[in-house]
């Protein structure tokens, strides 16, 4: 991959690898006997390994200029890698912490064991170590094919893969230390949070770079959806994590803001991450991968229109639906709930128009289970969002919220839509970046998908049952007027469903490792593709034809 | 049937038609050009940020007074950053809903007020154990020792995590005036002689019987919990902390504070 690189590409990394490892020394030895220090020397060792890859092959010939006649996919490859890497660890501390809320003591006597420093690494590993990598991966590949134009650099995109790579290292080695600032969904502290800002608009140029190249008079739709992912989440990245360090040389910080305006700027930020980086991101992967598998162009260019422009708006207003029956205004509270409701509207005409372009294709679902993974997605996606409507409503929250209701919800989202949009997306890529035939066994795609549907629906049902068990004991009066139960009651009856989520989730793991040895396995023995088209347009002419060799 | 349903919905946008027609036809227009659709995206897209964040700063109404409310003891504070650390937010909220059965069973609901100096509030989003917005006074300090050191002892059905590894660790205390005064300046109203004392007042609160215990109450008032909460010899430790700060919470806003603003808006609703 070094290799690929021109010479000054390599002298470049060195020299901004070479001031990542001085600024990760300063901060080792400034923050000596810290947390903050040890985060120092992850910086460092980080830099340095790979500094240590460029310098192998620093003297490796110069890469022939006619590799810029081909889409530039090696980031692509490495990404592939790391966010099923992701998919371990997020999905392996999820299955840790599920099983410790059934049997508490299954721990060390330590306390980086400890379910709530656990539990943020199992939500960042997963949304944005396996969820954030999958969509910067994908939208490496989405923005090149669908503009007909290579990646604008070679430098860029390695520095927003590796750069993104190292924020969730920091963040999720930061929580088992203690480094927590303790807003949900955003618990990493103002240093990583100032890191990945840089990353942020580093990947925002080069995406407007691409885009900037393209062959083709219009941007198309999964473009528009990839770019409100990068606005809008640098947006509320910054104005959520405005924090004043206690010192440069700690992790410590306290937010800007407090109380009141702190909760809404909170779930604000909370349910637009939902909204931008799993919604509006995982949506551009669907309007790539899911025509792109089926053969069918998408259903209708102007309901896209419609649902782009809606949930682009309508999403931000929604955020104050986490506050119902809080110390919030209720003005602002009937305006989350609002827009809530109206936001089905856009949702499910986004999923209408995913499943109504596989009119015509319904046998391939049938036969290929990778566009099912997809299909699938799109219907968790429907049920997700109608569940997270009904659930902001005012009446229902008063049951739902703080209970295992949420979780199911969240679950049908990340599990159902999510992950599964992933590994359709995956199985579709890998086969085309690494010039495979196909995957290296149907059969395990075939099993993989069962494997995923089965654990999803036993994870769901628990967490509904439990979910609503518990809102409903705590608010049950007896005859004589008072609470009939106390909570450590509402507790034990949860028991049965945290197993049972937990077996689900054990089997959707199984699921994805399942996957993990399909992809290894594609890469390392998949029989080669024959002819494939796949160049972008070039200056001369129309992209040739000729078949691009397999490295 | 699915053409069925996809008339139906044009027939509900129709009455919409020309607004739509217009955003088609700009949205064609504008998707040629790749910093005018993101030009476009961040409009549209903070239109209601602004709208539901901006008043909650200028809206007088939004934050009830509290004109007795005090501040966190540095020793609250260190307490309170444990719990940020140990992320007890992921299963405890601090925020008793306007409900019948929450009020039935956390006490009297939470006043956007009796948050305004936390950095960040916690209010929480799931109940895995319960509320602990009131929790300050409802149990003994020893209760809490024995609780955060295994919760099955005292309770045997809990499914929290035990912190005996928290025993007897030394609070961290030398940077606590840094840590008072960045909270004065992200606005909580600590005094220079609150900053300049913050290791003092940390030790004193937990020595009531040492010199420096005088020193805690005169700068954070008489109804401050000046005890040694661990019930162990030697500096104040984080489970002292801790504790310190379990025993505050929901107690900083005097109780007919609380009742008064409420009557209020129960007034006002009528």
């Amino acid at each position: 991959m070094v290799a690929a690189l021109t010479v000054g590409t390599r002298v470049l990394a060195l020299v901004i690898l070479g001031i990542g490892a001085i600024v990760g020394l300063a901060m080792a030895v400034a923050g000596a006997g810290q947390a903050f220090g040890v985060h120092g020397w992850i910086v460092l060792i980080y830099c340095l390994v790979i500094a240590w890859r460029v310098m192998l092959q620093l003297d490796a010939p110069e890469p022939s200029p006619s590799r810029l006649r081909s889409y530039y996919d090696d980031p692509i490859k490495m990404g592939v890698v790391l966010t099923m890497a992701w998919a371990i660890v997020g999905m392996g501390f999820g299955v840790w912490v599920a099983y410790l809320l059934a049997y508490p003591d299954l721990r060390y006597d330590a306390a980086w064991t400890g379910f709530g420093r656990l539990r943020p690494v199992h939500t960042t590993g997963i949304i944005f170590g396996f969820g954030g990598t999958a969509l910067i991966t994908t939208s490496f590949h989405v923005m090149q094919r669908t503009s007909r134009a290579r990646l604008a650099g070679e430098f860029t995109p390695w520095f927003v893969l590796l750069g993104y790579q190292l924020f969730v290292i920091l963040a999720i080695s930061g929580y088992l230390m203690g480094i927590n600032q303790s807003k949900e969904y955003a618990e990493a502290e103002w240093y990583a949070d100032l890191w990945l800002l840089v990353v942020w608009i580093t990947y925002f140029t080069l995406y407007i770079r691409t885009l900037a190249r393209r062959a083709e008079p219009h941007i198309y739709v999964a473009n528009w959806y990839y770019l409100s992912f990068i606005l809008i989440v640098g947006v509320l990245h910054i104005f959520n994590n405005v924090a004043l360090p206690v010192s440069w040389s700690g992790s410590r910080s306290y937010i800007l803001w407090s109380g009141v305006q702190d909760a809404m700027m909170q779930w604000w930020y909370g349910h637009n991450a939902v909204a931008f980086f799993l919604t509006s991101g995982f949506l551009g992967m669907l309007y790539y991968y899911l025509p792109k598998r089926a053969a069918r162009p998408i259903y209708s260019y102007r309901l896209s229109i419609l649902s782009f422009w809606g949930i682009t708006f309508f999403y931000v207003w929604v955020g104050s639906h986490h506050l119902h029956y809080t110390a919030l205004p209720q003005w602002v509270q009937t305006l989350g709930m609002t827009f809530s409701i109206m936001l089905l509207v856009p949702s499910w005409a986004t999923a209408a128009n995913a499943l109504l372009t596989l009119n015509g294709a319904w046998h391939k679902v049938r036969d290929d289970a990778t566009l099912r993974f997809m299909m699938v997605a799109a219907i968790f996606y429907g049920m997700a969002t109608f569940e997270g409507s009904f659930l902001a409503i005012r009446g229902v929250n008063a049951l739902s919220h703080y209970t295992d209701w949420t979780i199911a919800h969240v679950h049908v989202g990340t599990l159902g839509w999510n992950a599964i949009l992933i590994f359709g997306a995956i199985y579709a890529l890998v086969p085309v970046i690494w010039r495979r035939e196909r995957m290296w066994s149907p059969r395990l795609v075939e099993w993989h998908f069962w494997l995923a549907v089965a654990g999803t629906v036993i994870y769901v049902f628990s967490m509904w049952n439990s979910g609503i068990l518990q809102g409903l004991m705590w608010r049950t009066y007896n005859d004589a007027g008072t609470l009939q139960y106390s909570f450590i009651d509402t507790v034990m009856a949860m028991h049965p469903y945290y197993m049972g989520r937990a077996v689900g989730g054990t089997i959707y793991m199984i699921g994805m490792l399942i996957g993990c040895v399909n992809i290894w396995m594609t890469i390392r023995k998949a029989p080669e593709a024959g002819y494939l088209r796949d160049m972008p347009k070039t200056p001369a002419g129309d992209a040739d034809d000729r078949r691009v060799p397999a490295e | 049937m699915l053409r069925k349903l996809t008339a139906l919905l044009e027939k509900i946008v129709s009455p919409f038609g020309r607004l739509y027609h217009l955003i088609f036809r700009a949205m064609y227009r504008i998707e040629r050009y790749s910093l005018g659709l993101a030009f476009a995206i961040i409009i549209v897209g903070g239109i209601g940020g602004a709208v539901e964040i901006a008043p909650l700063f200028t809206i007088n109404e939004t934050v009830e007074d509290a004109p007795d409310m005090r501040v966190y003891t540095p020793l609250e504070q260190a307490g309170r950053d444990i719990y940020l650390r140990e992320g007890c937010y992921t299963c405890h909220s601090q925020m008793i809903r306007t409900l019948k059965d929450e009020v039935d069973r956390y006490g009297a609901y939470s006043l956007a007020v009796e948050s305004k100096y936390d950095h960040p509030m916690l209010w929480g989003s799931k109940r895995t154990g319960p509320d602990l917005a009131r929790l300050g006074g409802k149990y003994s300090d020893d209760w809490h020792v024995a609780h955060l050191r295994n919760p099955r002892d005292v309770e045997p059905a809990s499914i929290m995590p035990a912190y005996r590894w928290m025993e007897g660790r030394e609070v961290e205390l030398a940077d606590l005036p840094a840590r008072l005064a960045t909270l004065r300046d992200v606005g909580v109203p600590y005094t220079d002689a609150q900053i300049e004392n913050a290791v003092r007042d940390a030790r004193g609160q937990a020595t009531p019987d040492g010199p420096d215990a005088e020193g805690v109450v005169e700068r954070y008032g008489e109804a401050t919990n000046v005890r040694n909460f661990d019930g162990e010899g030697g500096g104040p430790t984080e489970m002292d902390a801790l504790v310190a700060y379990l025993q505050v919470l929901g107690t900083l806003v005097d109780p007919a504070t609380i009742a008064a603003a409420q009557a209020q808006v129960g007034s006002k609703g009528e």
